[in-house]
């Protein structure tokens, strides 16, 4: 089930929110606790604007329980014009339109469905820019 | 503190071990372990270290400290189970080194099993996906495999080479394990069938990607009081270090360097007094050539980029600068998840004794054992020096 773990996440998982740091101005996703030696206001919210580039991809075969349905599928590290890397899967693509520096933004899509009992798990992946 | 010593080595076979349980596999190993020394009475086994990373998932069990000191015969004897992914063997090591370095005892068994054929590959993925950041990474379908194939795109697009550059790895591999009787892969593959596989996580391939299996292996380690009782070449231990990392891979200032693999070389070879110069013939995390590389340059044998061409001018073989997998590493010996960091060393003691036959380093007294738990979120080193006495 573990309704409650995905919930947590929303905010990351629906707005790319990450975090700023109120003094440097350094980006960071996905949301961290608060580091030792640091104040517990030293982070702030920000939500990313989800635009981005691929930073490397591999589309894959060999798939985990729960994810055989969507196999085989594309995912990147996308370089977010933050500066954040992030991890997720491309979608509305074929493996060969795919390449390094390609521009990308992100959508909302279905991440797993975790069975009968369980939740579909909604969030972020990213597509081609559609120009 | 004393110094430490690997007096007993021993290992099943790495397989698919369908008739057998990880119980049983254990059993096997500590009995190979013990057979190697005959004079040493078991009642002095003070602790007992289990490296397995895949327990409660493919093999239905937890608190295998005590499960497995049972099943082997050491009932009673203060066991612990250490899990760290695929470092979870370099780090039992440790811990055994530490405490019988503390003089807390004079012997201590370090144990690494894994059992993972009663599951489907399915299964098998998603346990080892958990080594993953869960929200970050492992939420998207993201695997280990896919991981490093995605530092391996970017690795080709930074330093301008073809996916085949890494096919020596993998050849390697292969090559030794086909001269190893307890090896998965017992056959010689070419870089021609490198091209020719298929892709698994693109620009991975089915020849560049291990097979994990079942096995156990067996280390007795004990102090110097002990090991000189015991007759002919010692292999001590000289130095053991954990270094560890974000575990998501994409929050890292900079993905191609494995700084926990780095760090746990430098502090392993530092408390052992000795430099990277002086290895000369190690075991690596190879489950794909990308691993290997990345490592041997994030540990400073070789510049960034580097490392697959020294590979090809055979550097990696048993003849070269920098030995690897002589066993058959990850890829053909097989890749054993948590206990693979207890093969390596089993692999490294036969090193320094001069007993691994046809891919024996000439010579070999220094040798450095590295596993890595996930994409080297988690590194165990261990530096091992032959001594005559």
């Amino acid at each position: 089930m573990e309704i409650a773990r995905h919930w947590r996440g929303r905010a990351a998982r629906y707005r790319l929110e990450g975090q700023r740091n109120r003094t440097s101005g350094a980006v960071r996703f996905p949301p961290q606790p608060t580091a030792l030696g640091e104040d517990t206001d030293a982070w702030e919210p920000v939500a990313l604007s989800g635009r981005g580039e691929i930073y490397s991809f591999s589309v894959l075969r060999q798939v985990p329980d729960g994810y055989e349905g969507m196999a085989p599928y594309p995912v990147a590290m996308v370089r977010l014009v933050e500066g954040p890397l992030v991890t997720a899967q491309l979608t509305d693509c074929a493996e060969g339109d795919l390449s390094i520096g390609l521009p990308v933004e992100m959508v909302t899509r279905k991440l797993v469905d975790t069975g009968e009992d369980g939740v579909l798990v909604y969030g972020y992946k990213f597509r081609p820019v559609v120009s | 503190m004393t110094n430490v010593y690997i007096i007993g080595a021993g290992a099943t076979p790495v397989a698919e071990h369908y008739g057998r349980s990880l119980a049983d596999l254990a059993s096997e190993a500590v009995r190979a372990a013990f057979a190697q020394v005959p004079g040493l009475n078991a009642k002095r086994v003070g602790a007992v270290y289990v490296a397995n990373a895949l327990g409660e998932v493919m093999a239905s069990q937890s608190q295998l400290g005590a499960y497995l000191a049972t099943a082997v015969g050491l009932a009673g004897v203060p066991a612990l189970r250490i899990e760290a992914a695929g470092a979870s063997g370099g780090a039992a090591l440790h811990q055994a080194a530490q405490t019988v370095a503390s003089g807390s005892c004079d012997v201590a068994v370090v144990l690494g099993a894994e059992k993972v054929t009663d599951r489907l590959d399915g299964a098998l993925e998603a346990a080892l996906a958990l080594a993953t950041d869960a929200e970050a990474e492992g939420i998207h379908g993201i695997t280990l495999t896919a991981q490093w194939a995605l530092l391996m795109r970017r690795y080709l697009f930074e330093h301008g080479y073809a996916p085949e550059v890494f096919a020596p790895f993998p050849v390697n591999a292969h090559a030794n394990a086909a001269k190893n009787p307890q090896a998965l892969y017992r056959f010689g593959i070419s870089a021609d069938k490198y091209r020719k596989a298929g892709q698994i996580a693109s620009p991975l391939n089915m020849l560049d990607c291990s097979s994990v299996a079942d096995g156990a292996a067996a280390l007795i380690i004990a102090s110097e009081r002990i090991a000189r009782e015991l007759s002919g070449p010692l292999v001590r231990l000289a130095g053991t270090a954990i270094g560890s990392d974000i575990t998501a891979l994409a929050a890292r200032p900079d993905p191609l360097d494995l700084a926990a693999s780095r760090a746990s070389a430098h502090v392993a070879l530092g408390r052992a007094h000795l430099g990277i110069g002086d290895v000369q013939v190690l075991e690596l995390s190879d489950p794909h050539g990308i691993t290997a590389a990345l490592a041997l340059e994030s540990i400073g044998f070789y510049e960034r980029g580097a490392a697959p061409r020294h590979a090809a001018d055979g550097a990696i073989a048993p003849s070269g600068r920098t030995p690897l997998a002589t066993a058959g590493g990850y890829k053909a010996r097989g890749d054993i998840a948590g206990a693979s960091g207890v093969y390596q060393v089993v692999e490294l003691v036969r090193q320094l004794k001069g007993v691994a036959g046809p891919t024996q380093v000439p010579g070999a007294r220094v040798a450095l054992a590295q596993c890595l738990g996930g994409v080297g979120v988690t590194a165990a080193t261990s530096v091992l020096v032959s001594e005559d006495l």
